[in-house]
């Protein structure tokens, strides 16, 4: 059962080859037997799980159940999940029940997904390793010595390990699409106001998108289609019209204009990656694409546009965390300001202080024209590199990360070296681009990951491209031994 | 260009911080790697171009203006570290 | 007192919005809530909940820029300005900064000079109002109530084209009553629905340079504003003319000690960080909804109030003070139209007995005792000589306490006045008669005596002769 996908799984319950309850347990199961090698999540709900799946296999009997009844999913810990430790991989929340659900969970939950649990994740979803969080690092089941990268480290870990078929993610720099290529399954972002933010924790409002982790393409497409939508408590959420993400996959790759970006091949790119992702655009090519050679020019600049607006935004974000309505508060505060200081000083984490202190610094008296409003103008024309892109091409393929899965380790001594396994995917996020990792071979025993953007609301056209890919490619059937 | 300690702990007070006094070190160090990091976008030449704060050209929408927010108080302070009355408790503010 | 002095005053009005929930939530803005029961996820500052902009709060802004004769936005953006307070759930107020909702307005107020004196108005901008603190009844700590959290405000920002703070008051007057006939606030003061801070400078006469200014912070009545600035206005010209220097800080009015002093706590570490809010997105506002807007503005107290004078042959100070509300000048316009006495006359009766009785009562002209159609049938009795001016300030009087109309009361009370020749002649005879000696004086010259008689005639018939009447009638007896 675990091996297979949502759409399998929903096929077998219609037949009634198991029931929800079955499906559960047996996912509880591996859960509870790999839990502690991967630390994927922070908060198990069996309970609510198993009295979800009743009602769920309740409704299938009714005919009433939603498109996704009874398929199990679990959420990053920063979707705000009612009556449920919501912590984001903090300290400062470590007791943090939140009233409410996220808009994401809340349609999850009408469509009839049992919710599993809440994965762990960098610290605020500031970081790219899974080092960040409170809670201790994620593994990757390839190898358990390796990150599985991050933030979404949880839940990558999880699908990949066939612990769940599906989890959802956050994406501000790369945090679903990194960690899914580093751990050989499928990460989506839909376009920046594609699906609402609302009850997701903040950490760069103008940046921040939630998305899914799935093994295949086509269970992508059937949560992006429940997810996906207005929300009217979310004001940048788009009022845009949400198409039929399953039916648009049959659509062909002959004909389609692939763009491989020139920059994305430079010395930075691990040479045994890059000859995986050239395969697989050979691939494409094969089957009738066209592959075109484009220009980036200002992409190089992505990464350092990105280390001044998400911290600038994170810096005020997070400023709600003082101690006083929710959340950690510190011993017996002398004054106001003891209380303060103490109370996000022992709560925060040492990378979180340190992008709320970039952030502050960069607005402050005197740096914000040359700091933040110079970042937010150079981020004008990485958008306009893909804007002009996008009018001759289709999608842009390329690598999704540098390198495969680094050791948990490795590179927590030098921010800027792990800012960087995030040069191929900030992109998207500046600009707002939907993108999606796909599973595209192996280096060196470990995954590689193919990244598709397209243009703003070009979901299908990635989606199908990438399931296109899949059929052409048994990838992403493969899984890591040690969790078979 | 590299941050000095006293440029650390003002930005520190602002975001009201506590940086033990072993952390202080390792904070200006890596804080400086990364303005340095960040300060090659000061060659880029920018002008004429406009600051992009959304990545969407959308306008704000309006909401009707209803009460529809139900009082949920003594639900939502079980998540409070201290209140009283009603009222969340902070240290005596001197005005 | 500052006769070598220029004084130089800009207000920054803060006015709460009168919507039925916050500005960027569904929360309810009902004043005097149970602690914290108005305050929902959005006002805590909550993980992951977002703010949406209430559509009246635009329509409201418009309305007002457009009152004041300012532009109207096309684009306007909310920003964050960002500082630890504990009465601001997120560390941030959502507020205007770059491109204001209204830019550019003004208004017109009498000078120090008696003369109509132009005011600027640079900008008026949307933002949340804070929670409050309270200080007592708990111990070592203090209370933080958020229920005002996220009430929407208006910011009123003007020229500083004030000179003293008689003109400041005046300005503000003027800016209450705007924001009270557009029905945009309900401008309660003493709920610190209405408030403003004052920026205060002054320079040595015929300099163009601006001298160092204090912010007066959060004074919430026109006494206070009046009394703050002239505190503060010869607090700076005492300290440069002993030698000292004005230091630009933040003072708060203390109306016990009457002083402002200064509030250097809030001074720490003024950097406010401002960017947009990423959370919010542009403003669009197109001039088909301006025009909409447009179309709503009631009568402006500045044109009715010439109307008033044009119309109703008013003095112009009554007319000032009758358009001083709208609720007042509606009361006056009903009555001056039920009513075939002179409007000056209806006027007089609002302005004086009227106005006496709700101020000493604390009530609002809507809450009146004697609501127009009745004091109409009190002034068109004394207009068609049923009644005396006297003898009215009875009826009015038993209207106000026990209701009823000035007919019923009159007819109750007997209080008619007598206008039969032939009953009064038989009174100014018998009055004569008892009087020999006054009689024989007056023909004798002494004119003054006249009034004595009268008064005995008025006594006699308990003040319901008609004094004309009286005075024609003895003037032939005795002459």
């Amino acid at each position: 059962m675990h091996r297979q996908t949502l759409r399998g799984l929903y096929d077998g319950l219609s037949r009634g080859d198991f029931s929800s309850r079955e499906l559960t347990e047996a996912l509880l199961g591996r859960i509870e037997a790999h839990g502690a090698t991967l630390n994927a999540f922070i908060t198990v709900t069996a309970e609510s799980a198993l009295l979800q799946a009743d009602l769920a296999d309740k409704a299938r009997a009714n005919g009433t159940g939603g498109p996704l009844n009874g398929l199990p999913i679990v959420h990053k810990d920063l979707f705000c999940t009612k009556g449920v430790l919501t912590t984001c991989g903090s300290k400062i929340l470590g007791d943090f029940v939140s009233p409410y659900d996220a808009t994401v969970v809340q349609r999850m939950a009408d469509a009839g997904a049992v919710m599993l649990g809440k994965t762990n994740m960098d610290e605020f979803a500031m970081g790219s390793s899974n080092e960040t969080s409170f809670y201790g690092p994620v593994t990757n089941p390839w190898n358990t010595k390796l990150s599985p990268g991050g933030s979404s480290g949880g839940s990558a870990a999880a699908v990949a390990a066939r612990l769940v078929p599906a989890a959802t993610g956050t994406d501000t720099g790369g945090s679903i699409r990194q960690p899914a290529a580093l751990t050989g399954i499928v990460g989506l972002k839909p376009t920046y106001g594609r699906v609402s933010r609302y009850g997701m924790v903040a950490f760069a409002s103008s940046l921040d998108q939630a998305g899914v982790i799935t093994r295949s393409a086509e269970d992508a497409a059937l949560l992006l289609g429940v997810m996906a939508g207005l929300d009217k408590r979310d004001s940048t959420s788009a009022d845009h019209p949400v198409p039929d993400y399953v039916a648009g996959l049959s659509k062909p790759v002959k004909g389609l204009k692939i763009g491989v970006v020139r920059q994305h091949f430079d010395e930075g790119l691990d040479a045994s990656c890059a000859e995986r992702v050239r395969a697989s655009l050979a691939a494409l090519e094969d089957a009738g694409a066209s592959l075109v050679e484009i220009d980036l020019p200002s992409i190089g600049l992505s990464v350092p546009t990105y280390y001044v607006v998400a911290p600038a935004e994170c810096s005020s974000n997070l400023s709600r965390f003082d101690g006083v309505r929710f959340g950690h508060r510190c011993g017996d505060p002398e004054d106001l300001s003891d209380l303060y200081c103490r109370s996000r000083g022992e709560g925060f984490g040492a990378e979180v202080k340190r992008r709320i202190m970039t952030g502050t610094y960069v607005l402050s008296a005197g740096y914000y024209d040359a700091y933040y409003l110079k970042a937010q103008k150079v981020r004008q024309l990485i958008s306009r590199d893909f804007k002009n892109a996008f009018e001759k091409v289709d999608v842009i393929a390329g690598p999704t990360a540098p390198t495969t899965a680094f050791a948990i380790g490795e590179k927590t001594d030098d921010p800027i070296t792990m800012y960087l396994n995030d040069i191929y995917t900030i992109g998207a996020n500046l600009a707002g681009l939907p993108g999606i990792s796909v599973p595209c071979g192996f280096a060196d025993g470990l995954p590689v990951g193919l990244q598709l953007v397209g243009p703003h609301f070009a979901e299908e056209t990635i989606l199908a491209c990438a399931h296109q890919y899949q059929q052409l490619t048994d990838w992403h059937t493969e899984g890591p031994e040690d969790f078979a | 260009m590299s941050l000095t300690k006293q440029q650390v702990q003002h930005v520190a007070t602002l975001a009201r911080l506590e940086l033990e006094d072993g952390e202080v070190d390792d904070v200006v160090k890596k804080l400086s790697r990364i303005v340095d990091f960040v300060d090659q976008l000061q060659a880029v030449s920018t002008d004429d171009v406009l600051p992009m704060a959304h990545p969407l050209h959308m306008s704000q929408r309006l909401r009707a203006d209803d009460v529809t927010e139900p009082d949920q108080r003594d639900f939502v302070q079980q998540n409070a570290p201290s209140t009283e009355k009603g009222y969340y408790l902070v240290p005596k503010v001197i005005e | 007192m500052s006769g070598n002095w220029e004084v130089v005053i800009g207000l920054e009005i803060h006015c709460q919005l009168a919507t039925k929930s916050k500005i960027f939530s569904g929360a309810s803005t009902a004043y005097g809530a149970d602690p914290n029961s108005q305050a929902c996820l959005v006002d805590l500052g909550y993980p992951g909940v977002l703010p949406v902009l209430n559509a009246e709060v635009v329509r409201m802004a418009t309305k007002f820029g457009l009152a004041v004769n300012a532009s109207i936005a096309p684009r306007s953006i909310f920003a964050r300005k960002n500082y630890f307070y504990p009465d601001l759930p997120k560390g941030y107020q959502i507020s205007q900064y770059e491109l204001p909702i209204v830019e550019g307005g003004e208004l017109f107020i009498h000078g120090d000079d008696g003369n109509e004196k132009r005011i600027g108005i640079t900008r008026a901008h949307l933002e949340e109002d804070a929670g409050k603190s309270v200080h007592e009844g708990f111990g070592d700590s203090t209370g933080i109530d958020l229920n005002r959290a996220g009430t929407p405000l208006l910011e009123i920002v003007s020229e500083p084209d004030l000179r003293s703070a008689k003109e400041a008051v005046a300005y503000m007057k003027k800016i209450h009553s705007i924001v009270r006939y557009l029905e945009i606030s309900d401008g309660n003061m003493q709920e610190g629905s209405f408030r403003c801070d004052a920026n205060v400078s002054v320079r040595p006469r015929g300099q163009t340079k601006l001298g160092t200014r204090a912010e007066l912070k959060n004074l919430n009545s026109f006494r206070f504003v009046e009394k703050a600035i002239n505190f503060e206005i010869e607090r700076q010209i005492e300290l440069i003319e002993d030698g000292g220097e004005v230091v630009q800080e933040t003072r708060l009015y203390d109306s016990d000690k009457d002083e402002t002093r200064s509030m250097r706590s809030k001074e720490e570490a003024n950097d406010y960080r401002y960017f947009p809010d990423p959370d919010l997105l542009p403003v669009e506002i197109d001039e088909s909804f301006v025009e909409a807007v447009r179309q709503t503005l009631p009568e402006l107290p500045d044109v009715k109030q010439a109307r008033f004078v044009e119309q109703y042959d008013l003095k112009a100070a009554d007319a000032e003070i009758l358009t001083g509300s709208r609720a007042l000048s509606d009361y006056f316009e009903k009555l001056a139209a039920a009513t075939d006495a002179k409007p000056q006359v209806a006027a007089n009766w609002v302005i004086g007995d009227l106005s006496a009785l709700l101020n000493k009562e604390g009530l609002e002209i809507q809450e009146s005792r004697i609501d127009a159609d009745a004091l109409a049938g009190l002034v068109n009795r004394i207009n068609d000589n049923t009644i005396s001016g006297k003898i009215a300030k009875e009826v009015f009087d038993a209207m106000w306490s026990d209701g009823g109309s000035a007919d019923d009361i009159i007819e109750a009370k007997g209080l008619k006045q007598i206008t039969d020749t032939s009953a009064i002649e038989a009174i100014v005879d018998a009055v004569i008669a008892a009087n020999p000696g006054q009689a024989a004086d007056y023909r004798g010259g002494k004119d003054k005596l006249l009034g004595f008689f009268v008064g005995q005639v008025m006594k006699e018939t308990g003040g319901k002769a008609n004094p004309g009447q009286v005075n024609k009638l003895l003037k032939e007896k005795l002459g």
